[in-house]
């Protein structure tokens, strides 16, 4: 934020039009270079999810999946917090010791086609 | 015969952004250094580059005669009248999309890499069949935009494109910059563009009327206005793609007084 978005704010006037450039072109191009629809995005999602379902059990309404893009490079990001494993040996969320590794993320990075 | 020409495509996705001026500059910049220099109009669908560089009346044959041999390849080219390192390939007629190949383009590049050191090849707008012809036969690129939405973004797409088919360095050039709204901050910084599309800034042009008529006239503003602020950039530029280490204008710094003070203080980050 610099002086001029401060002033800006205290009058009420429209912040320059030059990060509103930016945060729109951030946007689009995310989209652009995934090549992915929020649809084919949410169905890859849902086929994740599934995946990892047969071997743990893990909250269907907290997983994340999303597109992630920083120096060209896109990178696909999951985070899906586990319950418990399928044999239910383990309760990982119920262990407080090990409370940490009661989320476990997953990523594949992809060079931007 | 030159070995160790450097090819280097001039692209940028969007129309209307300086390409053409851009390769006609640069042709000359790099020719008046005593390199000889080709320029390949590459753009068959709207050719312009004739016009800018003012040989339109000097066309005898074009690359469509070269390609169909029906002419030799120095038959061809134009020699440019006061600069006579720089010579330009014509674009052929617009009919010859129908057939042209990037293989064609290659053989072409090939028959322009034996007598030249440096081929410029000014590339259609858009990213179909005309640019795809183009970038086959090159090995590098300028990536030329200028600090807008619609711009950047069809540069991005652009650089996609030159990345999958391997063609590096890709180098940026900022071009029509106004460094007044971008002190206001009302327009992309500079830095906002090269962290966007991730790429080396070769260099920027500064927005100068002088361009408009230099075009009026056929003479690049390089050959015969070297003192305009956009031509002290063309040379800036030639000369970093020799490898002279010629640092960035700061376009914050490029207006002085008051008033200019007044837009640095305003731009300083607090948080």
């Amino acid at each position: 934020m610099t002086l001029r978005d401060i002033i800006n704010k205290l009058l009420r006037r429209q912040p320059a039009s030059a990060s509103t450039a930016r945060e729109r072109l951030q946007l689009v191009l995310a989209h652009d270079r995934s090549d992915l629809s929020t649809e084919l995005l949410d169905q890859m999602r849902r086929e994740i999810l599934e995946v990892v379902a047969r071997y743990v059990e893990i909250d269907m309404d907290e997983g994340a999946v999303s597109l992630e893009t920083e120096d060209r490079m896109t990178a696909l990001v999951a985070n899906l917090p586990i319950k418990r494993t399928l044999n239910g040996q383990i309760k990982l969320i119920e262990t407080p010791d090990k409370s940490e590794e009661s989320s476990q993320g997953t990523e594949v990075t992809n060079q931007d086609a | 015969m030159a070995t160790d020409t450097r090819v280097i495509l001039i692209c940028s996705g969007k129309g209307g952004v300086g390409k053409t001026t851009l390769t006609a500059n640069l042709g000359i910049s790099l020719a008046r250094q005593g390199l000889s220099t080709a320029v390949l109009d590459a753009d068959f669908g709207l050719r312009n580059l004739d016009l800018l560089l003012g040989l339109e009346n000097r066309i005898v044959y074009t690359a469509q005669e070269v390609l169909e041999e029906e002419c030799r390849l120095d038959q061809a080219l134009v020699k440019h009248k006061q600069e006579s390192n720089l010579s330009l390939l014509p674009a052929g007629n617009p009919r010859m999309l129908d057939w042209l190949k990037p293989e064609d383009m290659k053989r072409i590049v090939d028959m322009l890499k034996e007598q030249f050191k440096y081929v410029l090849i000014d590339c259609p707008a858009g990213v179909e069949d005309g640019f795809k012809n183009a970038m086959a036969a090159a090995r590098e690129a300028i990536v030329v935009t200028n600090p807008e939405v619609s711009a950047v973004r069809d540069a991005d797409r652009v650089i996609g494109l030159l990345n999958t088919n391997s063609i590096k360095p890709v180098q940026l050039v900022l071009n029509r910059v106004r460094p007044k709204m971008m002190a206001n901050q009302e327009m992309l910084s500079i830095d906002d563009v090269t962290d966007i599309l991730a790429l080396p800034l070769l260099g920027l042009v500064l927005e100068d009327e002088q361009v408009i008529v230099s075009t009026n006239r056929g003479e690049p503003l390089t050959l015969n206005s070297v003192n305009s602020p956009a031509a002290k950039c063309y040379l800036n530029i030639a000369k970093r793609l020799q490898g002279e280490d010629i640092p960035l204008i700061n376009p914050l710094e490029e207006s002085s007084g008051f008033g200019a003070k007044f837009r640095r203080l305003m731009q300083t980050k607090i948080f």
